[in-house]
């Protein structure tokens, strides 16, 4: 019976092939390298498990430069060697080393922590110009829907449809309006609504966003409609001499769903305007360059249609005093403003 | 040939040349739609049961709660669940793709089981906000469209008459979704966005070096003959036939081996000889890729017994 002298132990290293036996020169050329390019493989495999505590620091030092002795290793077996195997083998490495070479920096729990920590806001500032221009056709599509409604009622239900009024309509009974715009004792039922209204919202501004694609004609047209409905319900109070309550009604969480479709329209015109106008690049490079700025201003947005499904949801419906109401909606426009605008944090790489 | 020749063809399509910043050009392969579609179901299959197990849990958690705690405001934990669910399947759905995307694999679970992964389409660094990109543009392609087309067409058996808008958010679902059929990349609408692409992530394990055995130098270990192989004899082949050759010898199936080495013989006017197959080929192959190698080095190559 063979008696086990060690019970574990590592393995031993492989014995070195001795490169003479070869009979071929590009079987020697590949022996004398293979060493390295496991080398390279392995650190390449303990990288993507995601295990970079597990690597020293030395390794990872080395790891661009065995990158490029692998890179060069195939460049010249292109030109003298026929083994397809090794072949392969070396393209996949290079390949895969390559991915972490030039992978992303950086994690998604860091990433948002910068994109918070102001690039968010840079990318909202390198799309000012969009900004205002979505900006001004929200305010003609407002005074549009006032002015249609002014002059013919019958306006109102083409603009807003039958479902969306819930008895809003003009004409109606004062105190049926009052009503609408009251708020409520208790918190029940609400949080739903809050969700439902989220959800709802999330789609109206990614369809801004995404009609962008279309050169952002879209993007506008969407935005005059909306803000159209808007104005004709407001000269539907101020027809009842609601208009000030219906102003702060509305700006509890106005200001920032508001806010929030404005920045998704503008980030829609973005990709379409640097598609219409890509300057000197390719379309294609002028759309993935916007893309990813309108991304992560969009992804803000995202952001500000939770706090407005939260506000309309909740405050709004606990809150029944003008005053308090424009003082809610006024302090949120103000700290958008203020965090878009003033606070420059670390913004090194949001806008790029 | 032309199967094959076909095929070739096909797969030459789907090749793409990326400059890395130094300079090297790297070879890779796009994934193909197919396999996309199907890391995608994948993917989909894993946050849909993640969010029916979540819920589950919460909602047997929640219900235990109440055990201990009387029924009183049961309808107001219920609904406060129904939010907390509507939030975190809002927010797997959509950070599922980005978490994976971003980690070192580039690679969403569906598409590290199909072998694929995504990459930045101008070889430098895939930067963050590409990814972020890629995937928000997901909900407008997929997520947004499906969700109307169920719901409209849902309201339209119960006679609500959303047919045209029922026909608009089809039309919408597959104007993305037969997008990357109308582009030599392949993009969808989101990779266009973010200056991505989606290809092959090969993984090989480094295979034996061919002339280390001693049928490399012509001599067979069973039977001791000697194989060389004249000038002309080896000018029949080329590095088709030659690599066809190295994939035969690293199979090793004895019925292949046999075939070929018969093959080989026809066509060189040897007398095949039985039982010695591997020795006689690996002679061969030795001493054809040496010839080969030689020529290339001299900047002469022969694609195949044809040219």
């Amino acid at each position: 019976m063979k008696r086990p002298t060690l019970l574990f132990r590592k393995k031993a290293p492989e014995a070195p092939v001795d490169i003479e036996q070869a009979a071929l020169r590009s079987d020697r050329f590949r022996l004398e390298r293979e060493g390295e390019w496991k080398r390279l493989e392995e650190i390449v495999r303990r990288m993507e498990s995601g295990r970079l505590r597990g690597i020293a620091d030395e390794e990872l030092l080395e790891l661009p430069a065995l990158y490029r002795t692998a890179a060069s290793s195939l460049a010249v077996a292109r030109e003298t060697s026929l083994d397809a195997a090794t072949l392969a083998y070396l393209e996949a490495l290079v390949q895969r080393a390559w991915y972490q070479v030039y992978g992303p920096r950086i994690g998604f729990i860091a990433w948002l922590r910068r994109f918070f920590g102001g690039g968010w806001s840079a990318a909202v500032r390198a799309i000012w110009l969009e900004i205002c221009i979505a900006l001004a056709a929200m305010l003609a599509g407002g005074v549009v829907g006032w002015l249609l409604v002014d002059r013919d009622e019958r306006w109102f239900y083409s603009l807003v449809g039958g479902g969306m009024a819930g008895g809003r309509a003009p004409g109606a009974p004062v105190e049926v309006l009052r009503q609408s715009l009251e708020g409520q004792d208790h918190a029940g039922g609400l949080s739903a609504f809050a969700a439902f209204l989220f959800s709802n919202n999330a789609g109206v501004a990614i369809l801004a966003f995404a009609l962008g694609f279309a050169f952002g004609i879209p993007s506008l047209l969407l935005l005059i409609q909306n803000i159209a409905l808007l104005g004709a319900m407001l000269w539907v109070f101020h027809d009842a001499g609601l208009a000030i309550e219906f102003a702060a009604w509305l700006s509890v969480h106005g200001t920032t769903e508001l806010f929030a479709i404005l920045l998704a329209g503008a980030a829609g015109l973005h990709i379409g305007r640097s598609m219409a106008f890509p300057g000197d690049r390719s379309i294609m490079a002028a759309a993935a360059r916007s893309g990813q700025r309108a991304a992560v201003v969009m992804l803000g947005v995202v952001v500000m249609l939770i706090v407005a499904a939260l506000l309309e949801g909740y405050v709004r419906q606990l809150v029944a005093a003008a005053q308090l109401r424009f003082a809610i909606g006024g302090a949120m426009l103000a700290f958008w403003l203020a965090y878009f605008f003033l606070f420059r944090g670390r913004a090194q790489e949001g806008g790029r | 040939m032309t199967a094959a020749a076909r095929r070739e063809a096909r797969l030459e399509r789907k090749r793409r040349e990326m400059v890395t910043p130094e300079g090297i050009a790297l070879p890779i392969t796009l994934a193909s739609r197919s396999t996309r579609f199907g890391a995608l179901l994948i993917d989909l299959i894993i946050i849909f049961a993640v969010n029916i197990g979540l819920s589950i849990l919460l909602r047997s958690f929640a219900l235990a709660v109440f055990a201990e705690s009387g029924l009183a405001n049961r309808a107001a934990v219920l609904e406060f669940l129904q939010v907390v669910m509507i939030l975190i399947s809002f927010v797997l759905l959509n950070g599922y793709f980005m978490f994976f995307e971003l980690g070192p694999r580039g690679a969403t679970l569906g598409k590290r089981l199909t072998g694929i992964r995504i990459a930045a389409r101008d070889g430098g660094r895939l930067s963050a906000e590409a990814v972020i990109a890629r995937n928000l543009l997901r909900d407008i392609e997929l997520f947004l469209p499906l969700g109307l087309v169920v719901a409209w067409s849902i309201m339209t058996m119960m006679g609500e008459g959303m047919g045209s808008a029922l026909l608009a958010a089809t039309i919408w679902f597959f104007v993305f979704a037969l997008f990357p059929f109308f582009n030599r990349d392949r993009l969808r609408a989101g990779d266009l966005i973010a200056g991505t692409w989606v290809v092959e992530a090969p993984k090989r394990k480094l295979a034996e070096a061919m002339s280390l055995g001693e049928g490399s130098r012509g001599r067979s270990i069973t039977t001791g003959a000697q194989y060389r192989f004249g000038d002309e004899e080896l000018a029949v082949y080329g590095e088709y036939e030659l690599q066809t050759l190295e994939r035969v010898l690293r199979e090793n199936k004895p019925d292949a081996l046999v075939t070929v080495a018969e093959t080989i013989c026809a066509k060189i006017g040897w007398e095949s000889g039985v039982g010695d197959e591997r020795a006689f080929l690996e002679a061969f192959y030795a001493q054809l890729r040496a010839r080969l190698e030689r020529d290339m080095r001299f900047g002469k190559r022969k694609a195949d017994k044809h040219s």
